[in-house]
């Protein structure tokens, strides 16, 4: 069976499970950070997949990763930066302490 | 390119991203995890220049392996001092929940993925992708592509804000 | 000048509502300079008044063909009301009645409120009160009438519970504001039969319809709709049986008994009759019953004044008689007289009240009559003025009553003989009751001591209205007030010389009575009293009229209160905390999924993409087919 569009699609499917997955279980921000880039990566591999086979004329599919990816790296800045400071605020980086807004 | 290539590179990709992607979940050590994802995204970057997108793979090595893993690694070093053993720990208790959620959402995702016929006759391999980019940036994506650019500045601007903290006084 | 007033009239409310709302909020601690406003404001009021009878006698506007302005106020679907001026010779007659008393009143109140702390509150209600009785003189149509009707109640709430510190003051404010609902709530449903009825409300337009619906369908509707309207004017002008406000409303002070509770207020309700006469008066059974409660209230009125000992109740209940009079003119048919009595009773109770005030001022606030004594000599200036408003009360000639009172009794001749005959023995009465007043307070040996001068501001308004007080009636009948106030054709007053020799007469009668009683005091009051035994504790208890609603309110609503007491201790509060205590319960469960844990938050949100998914599943034929025909994603 010829590697085609599907198997992409299944392949960022399992990536963006394990991140999700990593998500929820994960209790260190620096953690929970890489496992939404890791996320994000699974989707960047379905606009890849999209952009090479399905029939299309120009590379905008890539156009959108490169914008993805400039997200990422603004997100990554500002979610260190958020990171320091609560830990600048709250001493620690585990999430489960920093429950302030409970109801 | 040769389809054999083809098939056996994209499954060694394949199984090198989703295993180092599992690595990062299941590591111990937060430093380890960090490792394991730059070998994740070093893997993606291996499919993304499958997919005729060379420039996207330099990118992602670039940006995500180099960069990004880089600035985490560094966030660890600075926030953590004692040793790093059991820095990553899973917490018990939301195992499961999370295991429940995430494999709903798989299957759902697969479930479409496996039914849906696209049609992938046609490949796209435009070989001068740099210059096809480029070309699309500054032209049709240009207003975007400036957006792009003014977020960059404000998230690099609030990422200094945020870390250096608001004058309380 | 005239046609500037003319097309300006709007400005008459506007400017002592814009003094009340500078007074009310920058001024109140700047006394001399809130009085100067307001006096001010309402000097421009009566000078346009002047420039707007100029332009009604110049340019002819006559009662059939009035001058009007509008401009749309709300406008939905099947719904339009207008606001506007009406101008004609009745509501001009208003008008300048009621800036003349407003203004002489506001130079009275400067120094009748001096010192007192609420200075500035007083002449910022003053104003609104100006405003909303000007705005209600020239409504042209029942909705805006009735603002500027519950307007007036308001500033009548407000003046006599100026005083609110003292308890009296309080529960009379609050008296009068609920017995005028009561008849306000009447009005409120007569104006919406109206509009339900003929779809408007305006004046000019009922009018016109109200002929074509009269001939069409008979008077059996329309003269519910006249007694619900006739509702507001018995509560507001202080009608049997909704009267029982207006005596209490003399714990205000004096200027404002003057000016809300005698000269302009209650005779609102007169003027909406008047003003609404082409419906009234188209309805014979509701003129009956006009005329009638008239009667009786003027009878009733001058009856307890007769026993009572406080000087302002007694005027008080002198006013209930007076507007009776009124009321028993318009039922008889003569808007002209009642008018004419509207406006010569404006001055000479004004100026009644504004003498009692002075009065009570120089006695230290001594209400009682038979405390006080000899004043003859002590305020030369207020018994003169004084001794001019009781003998215009009571009709002798040539002060202003006199020729009023006698409109309306010929009036009233003309119709019925039993209404004739109440009018003359409350014509009597009265001028006994006037009498009984003056000569206990100005005569006899000095029982005060110590006398507090009068100062000039309070004195200047005294002559004024005195110097009103006996010339109005001449000058109405020898200018002919009939021909510009009326309604119909115009009234040429012939004076019945036969029913005002017998008026006269009596009047007479009655003050050689009272002198005998209670000047030269040949004959004991006491004994009287005695003698007339029972009919003398019943009119001094005011016929028990507060007791009986006081029994009525325990009897009923303290019942029904309980009933609902109940009905709301159990069931509806039952239902409300069981409802609340269901919310709280939910909540409590709810808030335990409000962890504060953004991980859970983020499960549940995957949870949500998950329900999206599916639904994309179960389409998923669909997309199959859009992409097989070629569609890209």
């Amino acid at each position: 069976m010829t590697v085609g569009m599907t198997h992409f699609l299944i392949l960022s499917a399992l990536l963006f499970c394990i991140g999700l997955y990593g998500l929820l279980v994960k209790r260190n921000l620096f953690s929970i950070l890489m496992c939404i880039e890791l996320m994000l990566n699974a989707v960047n591999i379905n606009f890849a997949a999209f952009n090479y086979f399905l029939p299309m004329p120009d590379l905008s599919g890539q156009v959108m990763m490169i914008f993805s990816i400039t997200v990422a790296a603004a997100e990554v800045a500002v979610g260190l930066a958020l990171i320091f400071r609560i830990y600048h605020d709250f001493a620690t980086v585990n999430i489960d302490k920093i429950n302030n807004m409970k109801g | 390119m040769n389809d054999g290539i083809f098939t056996v590179m994209f499954y060694l990709a394949a199984i090198i991203a989703v295993t180092a992607a599992w690595g990062v979940i299941y590591c111990k050590n937060l430093v380890h995890s960090a490792l394991f994802l730059a070998l994740c995204f070093i893997a993606v970057a291996g499919l993304y220049a499958l997919l005729n997108a060379d420039f996207l793979a330099a990118v992602q090595i670039m940006v995500y392996a180099g960069t990004v893993v880089i600035l985490i690694v560094l966030g660890i070093m600075m926030t953590r001092r004692v040793s790093m053993d059991r820095s990553n720990v899973m917490e018990k208790s939301s195992i499961l929940g999370a295991a429940v959620v995430s494999l709903l959402l798989l299957v759902c995702l697969l479930l479409i993925f496996l039914n849906v016929s696209f049609v992938d006759s046609a490949v796209n391999d435009i070989q001068d992708t740099v210059g096809a980019l480029a070309q699309l940036l500054l032209t049709h994506y240009v207003l975007a592509f400036e957006i792009a650019a003014v977020l960059l500045l404000s998230a690099m601007i609030g990422a200094i804000v945020l870390a250096k903290g608001a004058d309380e006084k | 000048m005239e046609q500037f007033a003319l097309t300006h009239a709007w400005l008459i409310p506007l400017v002592p509502a814009a003094a009340f709302a500078i007074i009310g909020l920058f001024l109140q601690n700047f006394h001399k300079l809130s009085a100067a406003i307001a006096i001010l404001a309402i000097t421009f009021g009566f000078v346009m008044s002047l420039g707007i009878a100029g332009a009604v006698f110049n340019l002819g506007i006559t009662v059939d063909a009035p001058f009007v302005q509008r401009i749309e106020w709300i406008k939905i679907a099947g719904l339009q009301f207008d606001m506007g001026v009406i101008i004609d010779p009745l509501s001009v007659l208003m008008l300048l009645v009621v800036t003349l008393v407003s203004l002489l009143v506001q130079i009275y109140s400067v120094g009748y409120m001096k010192g007192d702390k609420g200075f500035g509150r007083f002449f910022s209600y003053m104003s609104l009160f100006s405003a909303s009785m000007l705005g209600l003189n020239i409504s042209i149509n029942f909705v805006q009438m009735y603002v500027f009707w519950e307007l007036v109640g308001l500033c009548s709430y407000l003046l006599i519970g100026f005083y609110y510190y003292r308890i009296p003051a309080r529960e009379a404010a609050k008296k009068a504001f609920i017995t005028t609902r009561i008849g306000d709530f009447g009005l409120l449903i007569g104006i919406l039969l109206l509009q339900m009825l003929f779809g408007t409300v305006d004046f000019i337009q009922l009018r016109q319809v109200i002929p074509v619906y009269l001939m069409a369908n008979g008077a059996g509707v329309l003269t519910i709709i006249g007694i619900l309207l006739f509702m507001g004017p018995i509560g507001k002008s202080g009608q049997f049986p909704l009267h029982v406000w207006l005596p209490d409303a003399m714990e205000g002070p004096a200027p404002v008994s003057a000016l809300i509770h005698a000269a302009t207020m209650v005779v609102a309700g007169v003027y909406l009759v008047a003003r609404a006469y082409f419906l009234f008066a188209s309805l014979p059974i509701l003129m009956n019953i006009i005329a009638w409660i008239g009667a009786f209230t003027a009878f009733f009125g001058a009856s307890i004044a007769f026993s009572q000992h406080a000087i302002k109740r007694i005027l008080a209940y002198s006013t209930i008689s007076q507007l009776g009079y009124m009321m028993l003119a318009l039922g008889v048919g003569s808007l002209t007289a009642s008018m004419f009595h509207l406006m010569t009773h404006a001055f000479f109770k004004s100026l009644l009240f504004l003498c009692a005030g002075a009065v009570m001022h120089a006695v230290n606030e001594e209400a009682d009559i038979f405390k006080m004594g000899g004043l003859r000599r002590k305020m030369p200036v207020v018994f003169v003025t004084m001794t001019i408003g009781v003998l215009a009360i009571s009709g002798l000639p040539p002060f202003s009553g006199f020729f009023s009172k006698d409109a309306i009794l010929a009036a009233a001749a003309h119709v019925s003989m039993p209404l004739y005959l109440i009018g003359i023995v409350t014509a009597f009465m009265t001028a006994f009751y006037m009498a009984r007043l003056l000569f206990l307070v100005f005569f006899g040996e000095s029982r005060q001591k110590e006398v507090h001068k009068v100062s000039r501001f309070m004195q200047l308004p005294l002559i004024v209205l005195a110097a009103l007080a006996v010339v109005s009636g001449l000058g109405g009948y020898v200018y002919n007030f009939g021909d510009w106030v009326r309604f119909g054709p115009p009234v040429v007053e012939h004076m019945d010389w036969l029913l005002a020799s017998t008026s006269t007469l009596l009047s007479l009668l009655a003050f050689v009575l009272a002198w005998n009683i209670y000047g030269s005091k040949r004959w004991s009051s006491d004994i009287i009293a005695k003698k007339l035994g029972i009919i003398y504790t019943i009119t001094f208890n005011k016929y028990y009229i507060d007791e009986f609603y006081a029994l009525l309110c325990r009897i009923f609503i303290d019942g029904i209160g309980k009933i609902m007491y109940f009905i709301d201790l159990y069931i509806i509060d039952g239902t409300v905390n069981a409802v609340s205590a269901l919310v709280l319960l939910f909540s409590k469960l709810l808030s335990k999924f409000q962890t504060g844990q953004v991980q859970r938050y983020a499960a549940v949100f995957v949870c949500g993409v998950v329900i999206l998914l599916l639904c994309t599943i179960m389409y998923l034929d669909k997309v199959n087919g859009v992409l097989a025909a070629g569609g890209a994603f």
